[in-house]
């Protein structure tokens, strides 16, 4: 691993090590170019993983406060959570379920194809999708995903034969183990999945990729990376020449050091990336960094959804098995004659019992009604809706004054007012999923409301024009050329696929395009 | 549930309240406590104090045949966070007094009502945060309710049930994929 001066202006510094940052690091330390990538979290490993689900969850999660406002019932359900990232080595890909279906060609084109919807904030991307496709192209090879490139699927668990046989008899036809970045059979020097059915709380086997044991250990088999683990940015500085010149942040011990460096790549998942940049105000910013058109924090967009739960009257045993490995594709449309804009994925979804209460069901069930879903733990099966959301400007990452972290900075705000059409595809999708699960002969079918996003996209979006977004093309900033965004926050609109493999192609293209900057001394 | 924290009753000193029980025949912790009969100190509460967060406790996760200890556990952990910080204390006595001294033998819906009349409380979002958060994780929950949980290290369930169901029709091999050693 390289050591890396704090006074070498010549790195680039990449701020988060998960799907964005971590991907980015490798591609750019294997084309000879010194990292130092900083994570705020501590490095975990295959051994070291809890299976403990509360130790789990608190091992891997980003816990530090955040505050929540607006009408989504997020606030009221999950006040003390009202997004769930993670802060670790590896970030979300440590927690993330393996799901990697792509974006879909009208989604990256969605202001077009939708139309002006009252009260969003829709634009086009600036990427073709031919182009965004040569890229999932590569990302699924490296990511090794299933039902791509020849790769088997995932076997049919228990759970999934309940999702499948409710599906086709409502009439659906595209229904299967899902795509999925977890091996059926050793690849990649990882280990093949033995349906544990404990992905979120990391996986043991390694069967599911994360940047944590593939491309984080790669980028420091280069010699090129210089991983700084517990070091938290606090704000990036710039020169006179209105240029990045480095980032200040927190090492393990807390004291304030600072880096140089040529080019900064912030990609700590969108509500700290908005948080980061918003901190990083200055005299001649006063807005914060890569703001001038007030775009940084707003159109926060997460996925429209939340569970349902099928309660049957025979054993499923649904924790048994690959967590999210299933999938309906039918409803992934935009055809308005649904009552709303856009489509959504029916995915897989089971949780392990000390979670669902809390996790998985409205903070206003309890009693008998709560006790009834949980006698039914056995025989239980589950769908997460996973549906485009609407972007709105008023979404927004602010910095909330009165509530500060450790190093007395202002803690994120996440502002969620729900689209009226994000309340009518949730409905439709509820209706379908009950539809499904009474199929099959379901007793009783019960939905949660809005659950923290793992999905959180789109606080510094990429835009043609400046003035709708934050980055462009390249997730390279618009107000200053060495300041790149790498993660899902340059997503311009969420579409309705679970956002890693896009925040994964989006990665490898920036990596390209850097390199090229940096060879041609453009940055 | 560890022996630890069933400890006999004849081992008592100084706690400032204390909740006891008895384990029902055929419970998975019978196999392993030295005995049937379970007590279980508090730090900060009254025994009657936890007498009515026991009760609140079963109505807002009310499983009939699952152990009182199992629920006692959900009052040791809101002890603890009572013995920690005075305001939780008083927040719980606050909560504790609006009910009343009848709410632990009042008939279940006679609870619910009373319950239902502080659902906006603090006391009642922390009794329901604790008692969904701390009674499901425990050993007991898992037993009654069938969850296996760590898996690992039995080498998950390729090979233990996780495609056993067969009351329905099995999914043809293009929407599935191969069983690895099958």
């Amino acid at each position: 691993m390289a050591q890396i001066s704090h006074d070498d202006s010549s790195a680039v510094v990449i701020i988060g090590s998960g799907a964005g940052g971590g991907t980015l690091a490798h591609e750019l330390t294997r084309r000879g170019i010194k990292v130092v990538l900083l994570e705020a979290g501590a490095r975990q490993s295959l051994e070291s993983f809890s299976q403990v689900p509360g130790d789990a969850f608190a091992q891997l999660t980003w816990l530090e406060p955040r505050t929540f406002s607006g009408t989504s019932t997020v606030g009221i359900d999950y006040p003390t959570l009202p997004s769930w990232t993670c802060k670790t080595v590896g970030g979300t890909t440590v927690h993330w379920t393996g799901a990697t279906p792509r974006i879909r060609p009208w989604e990256v084109k969605s202001r077009t194809t939708y139309g002006e919807i009252k009260g969003a904030s829709l634009i086009d991307w600036p990427v073709e999708y031919s182009e965004l496709e040569h890229y999932y192209g590569i990302a699924e090879k490296r990511m090794v995903v299933t039902r791509r490139n020849g790769n088997p699927g995932l076997p049919a668990s228990n759970h999934f034969k309940v999702m499948y046989n409710g599906a086709r008899r409502i009439g659906y036809k595209r229904v299967h183990t899902n795509y999925m970045a977890i091996n059926t059979r050793p690849a990649d020097g990882r280990g093949l999945c033995i349906q544990q059915g404990f992905c979120v709380q990391g996986c043991k086997t390694g069967a599911k990729w994360s940047t944590l044991y593939t491309e984080i250990p790669r980028a420091e088999a280069t010699g090129n990376l210089d991983l700084r683990i517990q070091c938290r940015a606090a704000r990036i500085e710039h020169g006179e020449n209105g240029l990045v010149t480095g980032v200040v942040y927190r090492d393990p011990q807390g004291q304030e050091q600072r880096q140089k460096a040529r080019i900064v790549c912030v990609a700590c998942n969108s509500v700290e990336t908005a948080r980061l940049l918003l901190l990083s105000e200055s005299a001649r910013f006063p807005k914060g960094l890569a703001n001038s058109s007030d775009q940084v924090g707003r159109n926060y967009s997460c996925h429209t959804g939340g569970f349902v739960w099928g309660l049957f009257d025979k054993p499923i045993h649904f924790w048994r098995g690959t967590t999210l490995a299933g999938i309906v594709e039918d409803e992934t449309k935009h055809d308005p004659s649904r009552g709303f804009a856009g489509g959504y994925h029916l995915e897989l979804a089971a949780l392990d019992l000390p979670s669902l209460p809390l996790a998985g069901l409205p903070s206003t069930m309890w009693g008998r009604d709560l006790a009834f879903v949980l006698e039914h733990y056995r025989n239980m099966a589950g769908i997460f809706i996973n549906g485009e959301d609407m972007p709105r400007a008023t979404n927004r990452i602010t910095l909330n004054p009165k509530v500060k972290d450790a190093f007395g900075l202002p803690v994120a705000n996440i502002h969620n007012d729900d689209h009226e059409n994000n309340a009518a595809m949730r409905a439709h999708a509820q209706r379908q999923s009950k539809a499904l699960y009474e199929a099959v002969g379901a007793i009783r079918v019960v939905a949660s409301r809005q659950t923290p996003a793992t999905h959180n996209m789109c606080t510094a979006r990429m835009s043609k024009d400046p003035a709708d977004g934050v980055a462009n093309a390249h997730g390279q900033s618009h107000d200053i050329a060495n300041l790149f965004i790498s993660d899902g926050s340059a997503m311009s609109t969420p579409g309705s696929a679970n956002p890693t493999l896009t925040i994964v192609a989006l990665a490898l293209r920036q990596a390209e395009y850097i390199a090229a900057q940096m060879n041609a001394h453009a940055i | 549930m560890t022996s630890k924290t069933l400890i006999p009753r004849r081992e008592f000193l100084s706690a400032s309240g204390v909740l006891t029980g008895l384990l029902a025949v055929g419970s998975p912790l019978a196999l392993l406590a030295p005995s049937r009969a379970w007590a279980l100190e508090l730090k900060a509460l009254s025994s009657s104090d936890g007498a009515t967060l026991m009760a609140v406790a079963r109505t807002l996760a009310p499983h009939d045949k699952l152990d009182d200890a199992a629920y006692a556990l959900v009052i040791q952990s809101v002890d603890a966070d009572a013995a920690k910080n005075p305001q939780v204390l008083a927040m719980l006595h606050e909560g504790i007094q609006r009910l009343g001294p009848g709410f632990a033998t009042a008939p279940e819906s006679t609870r619910v009502q009373e319950l239902k009349a502080l659902e906006s409380s603090d006391f009642f979002r922390t009794l329901r945060t604790s008692t969904l958060g701390v009674l499901y994780a425990t050993p007991l929950a898992y037993a009654y309710f069938g969850y296996e949980g760590e898996a690992f290290s039995k080498g998950g369930y390729l090979l233990r049930g996780f495609n056993d169901l067969h009351w329905l029709p099995e999914v043809p091999p293009a929407d599935s994929g191969p069983v690895p050693g099958a």
